[in-house]
């Protein structure tokens, strides 16, 4: 520690620089919450939230969904009590008609979507159960670390694809006809696009498939993954273990009071977790398919925010503090 | 333990003791990675971490990348690790700097120049003016033929006044070449860290002439790290060498304080850690149920239908990792961080710099800070905290005549001034005393003015008087003192100097007139230690009032005395006082009883009143502390009187209509006993009213207290908002911060002197005013501060900030990880 003396002269150097920070003297602004502040920004909110809520509204109205459950009604009477065999029996006859009306005119292009209750996608064990690599090309077919416990056959050759995703591949089918005429339901393009091209390869082609323990539907092992479009939409799986997959298109419209008649090959096995299985038809609109939920959140809060904005008028106009 | 040395014997002494080797150095190279890893794996926190790094090891259970974890880990281990290195390298830099220093030291009887780091306990090292002491050592010789030199303690105890330093009294006069030979034993205790005491003795071999037992004291030491002044040359014999040196011994490590806010972050995370366990069981309960019961009719998963028991683990295991982010693994490092920017925000703070030398604030402690906004009592010393300790004479009053009444300056009085130039003997006696008296340093400036260097505040303040009333302290020649009085030279011998200690509370010189070869014993202390020992004859009730009179007036008094003391009386007790000085075993108490049997028949000269002013803004400092509801307790060495006088004038209690003083005094257990009984019960009534009650204690009803009715003086310091102990000691200023402490109070300690160290130390936060008693408590403290009034600064500002920031971080660390953890599983 220098001394008295030696103070003096280093008074220049012992004072510490000024800086605004080293003062903690920066600017600061703090919000006041004010009835003025408060009521203004309460009503811009209702201004902007209510009416984006009923544009939202309106649009998902303009869409024609049809939604029907056949998994109950396609089990043959004498089953009902025994579904679980009917389903695993090969002998059984699995094919069901379903005829609906169209209730208003639907203009194409008509998304055919199967939509799934109960189906855990996102389980862990199931989630994790593929090799991304594998599906992308040629050369890693025997990267099935990952596929466990759907990785090999009983002769240790590589399933492709390998993994419980794949091997329990929707195997549900459809087939449409208005007034005895059928209608062409087109499957291509129903996967993402980046899917295609990057994530399943062109010179992947399946093998030892659904060989032995059969889970889902098999695949043709002659067309490359990439066009297997109803593989690459499974394969997305889904985040909750309600969901919708797209099936196909139909693109031709459909009138008003139109009955379709859908021939179901009614295939896969939902009955030993007590799923449901549905078909749905559905146009859709700039908002996308039938979804009144956006529409009503922005006009709850919208609402909300008002009502308080209001509220908050009176108090202040009948009782200021 | 105790050492034997061989004075500059090259055999013998070599490798008994260790050599001058400084090492501060925590790790070495090889050392380094272990010993650290170890020194932080034996943190709770890390442990758990580890534990939840290794099972994310295990692929089967882990649920997200163990990178997520290993990460975190090691860079949180990096940095503490780098930081760690790097203050060691700098330790391991300064270390080599001053071993490799090189010094004279005698070797085979010539002086050589060696590398520091070889002296060896028993050489002789010389030392030329300007130079740093290698190590602790006993003097032997100096330029000065009195055999004395001066010394700078600066980095020992922070006191800037140079010090006198003795040679012991057989090796005086020894020539330069006699002691290249010198020869001796010297036998003093192990090596211990007191640096105000060395309890030696030291016997010089046959072919010199004085084979006696000589004592040393510290006087006779200089010690390491200290810097030789004024003196040409010094020599002395090595006796603690390396780490063991008294400033080595000293070198601890201070324990680390906890903050409120630390135990709280502690308590919650422990809470938390069961709340995840809880978490753990249940859901891992149910997700094996789960899987039991439900997850087996998902064909699709393909669960197999036997499995290995461990398999019931990992469902449990998965959501303890998944909760393990729950505890912040980062909230150590960041509050680390954010506390050394409030120290350095402290640091920088341009209205907590000392405007007369420019000194900043300092945060020694750089992890406390917040629990400056915790504290809900004060404890402060009076002088050179409250006051500016700079003391000036003011009044006094010499044989039952007072002087500076009516104009409030001794030095102006009229009647003083005539009373010396008509020569009266009293008053002549008294400034003899005033000049005499006292252990101050006069050192001629170049220009050829007289400085004083003093120890002590008062003496110098009392030399500075004398000198103004023409009794001039010219010189001081080891033992020959000169004085000069209206022109004429006075010499005094210095026989001997009973020193000032706390519990004397008295200093006295034994003098011999040069001139007329008279003897006699001049003394100066407090009243209560001087007016008892005054000879049968005389009426000490004058004197009683004037220090009444005095310390209502908040004046520090001294009273002054003197006796002639024969030639036989003096060599009788000369001896006594001989053997006590050279005991080893308490040795100072042994002194204190031989001084007390000179010290009595005393002729009582006056009493001196001296003035030391208040700070400023210390009023509304305690005031506007008050305000934010912290409890202020005064503790000082001073009087009672004059302890509640400064306490009135700096709105420590409020005067009588408003506030009421209650005081706790008494002689014997029973009175103190009584005294306190009913203080305590008029507290209990006033608590309610809105009325300030303070409570007033001295050293020795406060010694009492504690011992026997330490439940009753508790209950007290609770009830009390404001107190007063006066007469107290440094001890008794720690046990009351004990005692506050034990009641779950934050104390903050803040003191200016060496007195205050240990209440400093002791206190939850201890605040060191770098003032004129030298940086001592400055260096023991938490924080340093220039000036009292600072303190509101500190403690409303830095405090509030401080505390408000820590919470708020460590709520946003607690509440992000449990976000995360609650994304996490869901």
């Amino acid at each position: 520690m220098p001394g008295s003396d030696s103070t003096a002269h280093k008074s220049k150097s012992r004072r510490p620089k000024y800086s605004q920070f080293s003062q903690q003297e920066l600017p600061a602004f703090k919000l006041i919450l004010t009835p003025g502040y408060v009521i203004s920004t309460f009503i811009v909110v209702g201004l902007i939230f209510v009416p984006i809520g009923l544009i939202s509204l309106f649009a998902s109205e303009t869409v024609v969904e049809i939604v029907d459950r056949y998994d109950n009604e396609c089990i043959p009477k004498d089953f009902r009590d025994n579904r679980v065999e009917f389903i695993k029996n090969k002998q059984t006859n699995k094919s069901c008609t379903r005829t609906f009306t169209v209730p208003k005119q639907m203009k194409s292009p008509i998304f055919i979507y199967y939509q799934l209750e109960n189906f855990y996608q996102n389980h862990r064990r199931y989630v994790k159960s593929r090799s991304d690599k594998q599906l992308q090309s040629k050369k890693n077919a025997a990267h099935i670390r990952e596929c466990k416990p759907m990785g090999e056959t009983d002769n240790k050759d590589p399933i492709i694809p390998c993994g419980l995703i794949a091997w329990s591949l929707f195997n549900d089918t459809y087939g449409f006809s208005v007034k005895g005429k059928d209608l062409k339901v087109n499957k291509r393009d129903i996967a993402w696009g980046s899917d295609k091209n990057y994530k399943f390869g062109a010179d992947v082609f399946p093998k030892n498939f659904q060989v032995g323990d059969v889970g889902g539907k098999s695949l043709n092992s002659s067309i490359p993954l990439s066009e297997q479009e109803d593989l690459i939409v499974w394969m997305r799986t889904a985040a909750l273990s309600t969901f919708r997959k797209l099936y196909g298109k139909i693109e031709d419209d459909l009138q008003a009071n139109d009955v379709i008649t859908v021939v179901i090959e009614n295939n896969y096995n939902t009955y030993d977790f007590k799923g449901t299985k549905s078909l749905v038809l559905s146009t859709t609109s700039w908002i996308g398919g039938k979804n009144d939920f956006l529409g009503v959140t922005f006009i709850t809060i919208g609402g909300i925010c008002l009502f308080l904005a209001i509220t908050f008028i009176l108090l202040y106009v009948i009782k200021p503090r | 333990m105790k050492r034997y040395i061989y004075i500059n014997d090259d055999e013998t002494s070599q490798d008994l003791y260790c050599a001058n080797r400084l090492s501060n150095r925590k790790y070495t190279l090889m050392n380094f990675l272990p010993k650290n890893l170890w020194e932080q794996f034996s943190r709770f926190m890390n442990q758990y971490f580890l534990l939840i790094a290794c099972l994310q090891l295990w692929s089967l259970i882990t649920p997200v990348n163990p990178a997520s974890t290993w990460g975190p880990l090691i860079f949180i281990f990096a940095v503490s690790a780098t930081k760690e290195a790097w203050d060691d390298y700098n330790r391991y830099l300064s270390d080599k700097k001053a071993n490799e220093k090189e010094v004279w030291v005698v070797k085979q009887g010539i002086k050589k120049l060696i590398q520091s780091q070889d002296i060896r306990v028993g050489n002789i090292v010389w030392l030329r003016e300007n130079d740093e002491v290698p190590c602790d050592l006993v003097l032997i010789g100096t330029s000065d033929p009195q055999g004395v030199c001066y010394v700078e303690t600066a980095a020992l105890d922070g006191e800037t006044d140079l010090k006198t330093r003795l040679i012991p009294a057989a090796c005086m006069g020894m020539d330069f070449e006699l002691l290249h030979k010198i020869k001796g034993v010297i036998e003093c205790p192990g090596p211990d860290k007191d640096i105000r005491r060395f309890d030696g003795n030291l016997r010089l071999l046959p072919p010199f002439i004085d084979n006696d037992v000589c004592p040393l004291t510290i006087k006779n030491t200089i010690l390491q790290s200290c810097y030789l002044r004024n003196t040409e040359w010094a020599c002395g014999v090595a006796v603690y060498t390396g780490n063991e040196t008294k400033l080595g011994m000293t070198r601890g490590i201070p324990e680390p304080k906890l903050t409120a806010v630390d135990a709280m972050i502690d308590k919650l995370t422990g809470a938390i850690f069961v709340f995840q366990i809880v978490v753990v069981i249940v859901l891992g309960t149910a997700g094996n149920v789960w899987k039991d019961t439900e997850a087996r009719k998902q064909w699709y998963v393909l669960y197999p239908q036997e499995f290995p028991w461990y398999e019931l683990l990992v469902i449990p295991l998965r959501f303890e990792l998944l909760c393990s982010i729950m505890i912040p693994i980062s909230i150590k490092v960041s509050l680390d961080l954010v506390k050394s920017l409030y120290a350095k925000f402290i640091d920088w703070d341009y209205e907590m710099i000392d405007p007369e030398t420019d000194t900043p604030s300092h945060a020694t402690n750089t992890a406390i800070s917040e629990d400056l906004a915790q504290v809900e009592y004060i404890l402060t010393d009076k002088t050179g905290t409250l006051t500016e300790n700079r003391m000036i004479f003011r009044r006094c009053c010499i044989g039952g005549i007072f002087y500076g009444n009516e104009t409030g300056d001794a030095l102006k009085d009229v009647g003083l001034l005539n009373a010396i130039t008509s020569g009266s003997p009293d008053v002549i006696r008294f400034l003899t005393v005033m000049a005499v008296c006292n252990t101050v340093i006069p050192a001629k400036s170049k220009a050829g003015a007289i400085l004083y260097k003093a120890q002590s505040q008062d003496e110098e303040a009392l030399v500075h008087a004398a000198a103004q009333l023409h009794m001039v302290l010219v010189n001081k020649n080891a033992s020959i003192l000169e004085i000069k009085f209206n022109g004429s030279v006075l010499q005094y011998e210095i026989l001997e100097t009973l020193e000032f200690t706390s519990d004397r509370k008295r200093m006295s010189v034994v003098v011999k007139d040069c001139h007329s070869g008279n003897i006699s014993l001049l003394s100066k202390g407090a009243d209560e230690a001087i007016l008892p020992y005054a000879h049968a004859g005389q009426q000490t009730r004058t004197f009683v009032e004037a220090v009444e009179q005095y310390s209502q007036l908040g004046l520090r008094t001294l009273c002054l005395a003197w006796r002639e003391v024969e030639e036989d009386e003096y060599q009788e007790w000369s001896l006594m006082f001989k053997e006590a000085s050279s005991t080893l075993i308490d040795r100072e108490w042994r002194i204190a009883e031989v001084c007390q049997r000179l010290e009595h028949d005393l002729k009582v000269l006056g009493v001196t009143a001296i003035e030391d002013r208040l700070q400023d803004g210390v009023p509304e400092t305690i005031e506007t502390l008050r305000k934010a509801g912290i409890n202020f307790w005064m503790l000082t060495g001073d009087k009672q009187n004059t302890a509640i006088q400064i306490a009135l004038s700096c709105n420590f209690i409020s005067p009588e209509p408003k506030g009421q003083l209650l005081s706790i005094d008494g002689k014997t257990e029973d009175e103190v006993c009584r005294s306190l009984e009913r203080v305590l019960l008029t507290m209990r009534i006033t608590t309610s009213e809105p009325k300030d009650v303070a409570f007033v204690v001295d050293g020795w009803a406060l010694e009492i207290a504690l011992k026997h009715y330490r439940k009753a003086f508790t209950e007290l310091a609770i009830l009390s908002r404001t107190a007063i102990c006066c007469r107290v000691t440094p001890s008794q200023k720690a046990q009351l911060v004990e005692l506050l402490k034990s009641c779950d109070y934050r104390t903050l300690a803040i003191g200016d002197g060496g007195n205050d160290v240990r209440m400093i130390q002791k206190a939850d936060i201890g605040v060191g005013i770098s003032g004129r008693e030298g940086l001592q408590a400055a260096r023991a403290a938490d924080y340093s501060i220039g000036k009292f009034r600072f303190l509101k600064r500190l403690i409303l500002v830095h405090g509030r900030y401080s505390y408000n920031r820590t919470a708020f971080l460590s709520q946003y660390s607690f509440y992000k990880s449990l976000l995360i953890c609650f994304i996490q599983i869901l």
